[in-house]
């Protein structure tokens, strides 16, 4: 119990620095995504079902925060960033936790399908058909940068995530 | 142990089935229903004005000192093309032709101005840029509800029209620029008073220009550098606030209508302080 509320306000934290820390160090008007750095993160450490459920709700907050072009979808991020915690914890069993590799794999990959799937749904259907464009001005710049995010957040996360399996662990034990 | 584990897998399973179902039909209802004024919005948003603004300041010092190395990086491009324009400045004519073309137009501005003057304005901050991710031309301003906002209100800076207002808070109101993808402006040419339609375009953001669309001009009259103005007829935006320049203009494919492009007064790239006209456009109801 404990260590889902300090999950949730974690994650209220990312969304916080996300549309307010975050627009005033972008580089060349790109924005790093920190929320899928999270969601990639703890489903990592965490597993499936963590994963998909933190995701599910940093999705969900992120489409009541901000519009899609001209209203709020909601469910629009909730299920894109789900369905990342998910494959995310499905590489929970093959694991390392000091290896930065797999998170920045994971991390990257993610924010390249959130990318495509934002350009997909609100660009592409509306008839602006130069995928390249946005591939090489939006989707691939944030991509580098948010690789560039995890590599700095990551330690910290992994800190918060240990401190947690260790406090859980103790509950365990004072109950036996 | 191992049978644990398939339940577990089947559980996630299931739970990854039942919330994208729960997200389909949230998407799906919220064509029809509006979730703007919802309470997560409102009490973050109240959270947050603060510490945004606060963080601007911090973050225009750090966007400052960016901008200077920025700067030298495209110091010697910059010169290039300041080289070509002293050449293209030299040309006696040509400047005489502009000095006239600046005459007019500035003209067209001094009247337009006092039309301004008739609005009843406030004067508001830009704490927040790029709200929403990569994709949006949206920032958000330090006043809302409390002062007086409301949705679809006009913001202009400098002179020209920045964008309408299309969320408030109690203390933030979010703006849609022109030069978001999604936004369409209703407008005309000054010295023809043809319609047309400004929309924004993505890839035309970074070269802070517009698409200038449906023009119908079947006398040509229309030329590169004249004044576009948002016209009487747009249901949203204030009539007569000046939007920019042709900077481009050709025919359609379909010999009806003309197209180019538009250079906005407004500089996107640095905008501070904006003005909201909290005069509404009149509408039948």
């Amino acid at each position: 119990m404990k260590s889902k509320v300090i999950i949730f306000l974690m994650m209220l934290a990312c969304l916080v620095l996300q549309c307010s820390v975050l627009p005033a160090i972008a580089i060349a008007s790109v924005v790093p995504n920190l929320m899928i750095v999270f969601t990639a993160s703890f489903g990592l450490m965490r597993g499936k079902r963590a994963g998909l459920l933190i995701g599910f709700f940093s999705g969900l907050l992120a489409d009541l925060m901000f519009m899609v072009l001209d209203f709020y979808m909601v469910g629009f991020r909730a299920v894109i960033y789900m369905f990342i915690g998910y494959l995310c914890g499905c590489c929970c069993q093959i694991f390392y936790d000091e290896d930065v590799k797999m998170p920045v794999l994971l991390t990257a990959l993610g924010d390249l399908v959130y990318g495509i799937a934002v350009y997909g749904a609100q660009f592409m259907l509306r008839g602006r058909i130069h995928f390249f464009y946005y591939l090489r001005r939006i989707i691939l710049p944030e991509v580098v940068y948010t690789i560039v995010l995890t590599l700095i957040t990551y330690r910290f996360f992994l800190f918060v995530h240990r401190k947690l399996v260790k406090s859980e662990k103790r509950g365990v034990d004072s109950f036996v | 142990m191992k049978k644990n584990n398939l339940e577990e897998h089947t559980k996630s399973r299931m739970l990854l089935f039942f919330l994208s179902l729960f997200c389909g039909i949230m998407i799906l209802t919220s064509f029809f229903l509006d979730f703007n004024s919802s309470p997560v919005k409102g009490t973050l948003g109240l959270l947050l004005t603060p510490v945004q603004s606060g963080i601007n300041q911090v973050g225009g010092w750090f966007s400052a000192r960016m901008d200077y190395f920025e700067s030298n990086v495209n110091l010697a491009a910059q010169n290039d093309a300041l080289q070509a324009k002293v050449d293209e400045l030299t040309v006696q004519n040509t400047q005489l032709l502009q000095d006239h073309e600046e005459l007019n137009s500035l003209r067209d501005l001094y009247e337009l101005d006092h039309k301004y003057e008739s609005y009843e304005k406030v004067g508001a901050r830009v704490i927040s840029k790029e709200d929403g991710g990569n994709w949006y031309s949206l920032f958000t301003i330090d006043k809302g509800s409390a002062d007086g906002l409301a949705v679809d209100m006009n913001v202009i800076a400098g002179g020209g029209l920045v964008g309408i207002i299309t969320d408030v808070g109690l203390n933030w109101a979010t703006v849609r620029s022109i030069i978001d993808d999604y936004s369409n402006v209703s407008a005309e040419i000054s010295e023809t008073s043809d319609t047309c339609i400004i929309a924004g375009d993505l890839t035309l953001a970074d070269k802070g220009s517009v698409q200038l669309v449906k023009l119908e001009d079947p006398e040509s009259k229309a030329k590169v550098g004249d004044t576009v103005v948002t016209s009487t007829i747009s249901d949203k935006f204030l009539p007569g606030i000046l939007i920019g320049y042709i900077t481009e203009i050709g025919t359609d494919a379909n010999n009806l209508t003309k197209s180019g492009y538009v250079g906005p007064v407004v500089d996107f790239k640095d905008i501070k302080e904006v003005l909201v006209i909290k005069n509404l456009k009149q509408t039948k109801n």
